[in-house]
């Protein structure tokens, strides 16, 4: 069990870790010269070559490479991710203060999500109906497959510009929250629904289902007695991609609709090429998936009784 | 077969004419799509010009029927890079085993770790604003995810009877990977290629909404919309009907992949 664990928690950091020096390779190292990217395209000409010069001593680009990622390493450890180029304000400083913007916003948009995929997985198990089963499964896929970006302006278009219901930008109070909200959740609920309905049939055809009904157990009783618990487990494997997919979907979302947060700060940033925050950014995203992961694999076991056993019986992790 | 199943016959419908935009867009549409008429700027979506034009008089409809060109061709590209990287690097993991194989998947698990749209804006804003640096962005951030499918696919293989009876009969190590692993294994790759075009298109056309692809007066179909979005108040076909063209093709895309995988099932 502890070997499980060191084990994981191992994994957790070498991704961080990797993942640091994949943005280090990427931002500092692979471009011919990193003190362009730390410029407005536009004005590169015309800077002179002495503050060039000055700015390449500044962020340390005329030591060799391995120091550069030694040193850069060293600070990050502590949390010092350096200064944004456009604001010259710490990432860290500029990172924490869009995030709780973000995590309002993806958090409503998960639990939304969340409910519309049980939604959808419950009435595809539950109806005896063909043409509903068939209308109800053909959802998410036709919800990932709309742009978000479309979505987006569809329910500007709809229900702030026609019926002026909400706000068309800005985060002021709840209101505002609602399109985006429901923006978000939309494509980050496909994927989730389309595990959950597979999982939900295959344990609907289970064994122990037969039992029930030979029992003299109702449909819905099986559902949500039986079904319900074994098939809900298999949602958590995917919580790693479901993160991936709100980070992703707030990028666009917060751009259509003029949110400030992590999404919107990660686009000016690379509009920008503000590298430190870019970095920053990655590195910040990298970690959260890794932990979620992290969390995933410890608690799987607590709650699956077989895996519990499989890894107390010392069978390979 | 394919007539009892009418949404699936409608999806390679869709998939076909915009593949024919992309190659022969002259044929769909006479209209100019780099110059328009500005006295007739922001026309509503009529008998001649189907979506309507734009702020610079530019019928919208050409405009998508040429920007198909310049987002599937990015999307092919960003596949077949993802496809064959990935499998190659899928291929060496699985069937090399061992530390060669624990360090790809390591490396593998940090590509996974940062989202896919945020890697290709990373990678496009190091290579510089283009189509086709989307194109390559869009590819090496799905190069992961083929690997991951690849790898599991070759560790099925080579404990199956016929490879193992391959090496019994002395074929040599490299010959059983070429003639056995590789062919039998590629198949669920397949399948995930033809699901990452849908997924393709959206990247390709999310970066080019951001602003990271083709220079404003081309076609791109991201860009369409982006460009519609700010009069999407007052003329919101602009952005919509393009957007719409975008996501029927989406949609297409990943109704004829679920049908590929359930032939693949059976």
């Amino acid at each position: 069990m502890l070997r499980y664990v060191t084990l994981k928690v191992g994994r957790a950091l070498f991704v961080v870790w990797a993942a640091f020096t994949v943005t280090f390779v990427l931002l500092f190292v692979l471009p011919a010269n990193p003190v362009d990217l730390l410029f407005d395209p536009a004005e590169i000409n015309s800077i002179p070559a002495e503050v060039r010069e000055r700015v390449a001593e500044n962020y340390g680009f005329n030591k060799p490479v391995i120091l550069q990622y030694l040193d850069r390493l060293g600070h990050a450890l502590t949390g010092d991710f350096g200064n944004s180029v456009q604001s010259g304000r710490p990432v860290v400083t500029a990172i924490t203060d869009v995030l709780p913007s973000t995590l309002v916003l993806a958090a409503a948009a998960l639990v939304l999500a969340v409910l519309i995929a049980f939604g959808i997985a419950l009435v595809a198990t539950a109806t005896r109906r063909p043409w509903l089963r068939d209308l109800v499964e053909a959802w998410p896929s036709g919800a990932v497959s709309v742009p978000v970006f479309l979505s987006g302006i569809l329910m500007l278009q709809i229900f702030s510009f026609r019926l002026g219901w909400f706000p068309s930008f800005g985060d002021d109070g709840w209101r505002s929250l609602i399109l985006p909200l429901v923006t978000l959740a939309v494509p980050v609920a496909g994927p989730i629904a389309q595990l959950l309905v597979r999982s939900f049939r295959t344990e609907f055809a289970a064994g122990y289902v037969t039992t029930s009904w030979a029992k003299g157990a109702t449909r819905s009783g099986i559902i949500v007695r039986d079904v319900f618990r074994n098939a809900a487990l298999p949602a958590l494997t995917i919580a790693g991609v479901t993160f991936g997919n709100l980070i992703a979907g707030s990028v666009i979302t917060e751009t259509v609709f003029a949110r400030k947060g992590i999404g919107r700060m990660t686009q000016t940033a690379i509009n920008t090429l503000d590298v430190p925050l870019v970095a920053g950014i990655v590195v910040l995203v990298a970690a959260t998936f890794a932990l979620i992961n992290l969390i995933v694999d410890l608690i799987c076991p607590v709650l699956d009784p077989r895996l519990r056993a499989a890894l107390t019986a010392g069978a390979p992790a | 077969m394919i007539a009892r199943r009418p949404f699936l016959l409608l999806s390679w419908l869709v998939v076909l004419v915009a593949v024919g935009w992309a190659i022969a867009p002259g044929l769909f549409t006479s209209f100019d799509p780099l110059s328009g008429d500005s006295a007739a700027s922001f026309a509503p979506p009529s008998a001649e010009h189907w979506f309507g034009t734009d702020r610079l008089g530019r019928d919208l409809f050409a405009r998508s029927v040429h920007g198909a060109r310049t987002t599937l061709t990015a999307t092919l590209l960003a596949v077949l890079i993802a496809f064959g990287l990935g499998a190659v690097v899928g291929l060496a993991a699985g069937f090399a085993g061992g530390v060669v194989d624990t360090a790809i998947m390591r490396v593998v698990d940090v590509f996974l770790a940062i989202p896919s749209l945020l890697l290709a804006m990373v990678v496009v804003s190091v290579l510089g604003y283009s189509t086709h640096n989307i194109a390559l962005a869009v590819g090496i951030s799905s190069i992961a995810s083929f690997a991951r499918v690849m790898r599991s696919q070759v560790l099925t293989v080579v404990n199956q009877d016929y490879v193992k009876a391959a090496y019994g009969l002395g074929v040599g190590r490299f010959a059983v990977m070429w003639r056995h692993v590789v062919p039998n294994s590629l198949s669920s790759v397949v399948a995930l290629a033809a699901l990452e075009v849908g997924a393709g298109v959206l990247a390709v056309a999310s970066l080019g909404f951001l602003g990271y692809g083709a220079p404003p007066p081309q076609p791109e179909w991201g860009l369409l919309v982006a460009e519609g979005r700010d009069y999407v108040a007052v003329h919101p076909w602009a952005s919509i009907l393009p957007g719409l063209a975008l996501a029927a093709v989406v949609i297409a895309t990943h109704r004829i992949s679920t049908s590929f995988r359930r032939e693949a099932g059976r």
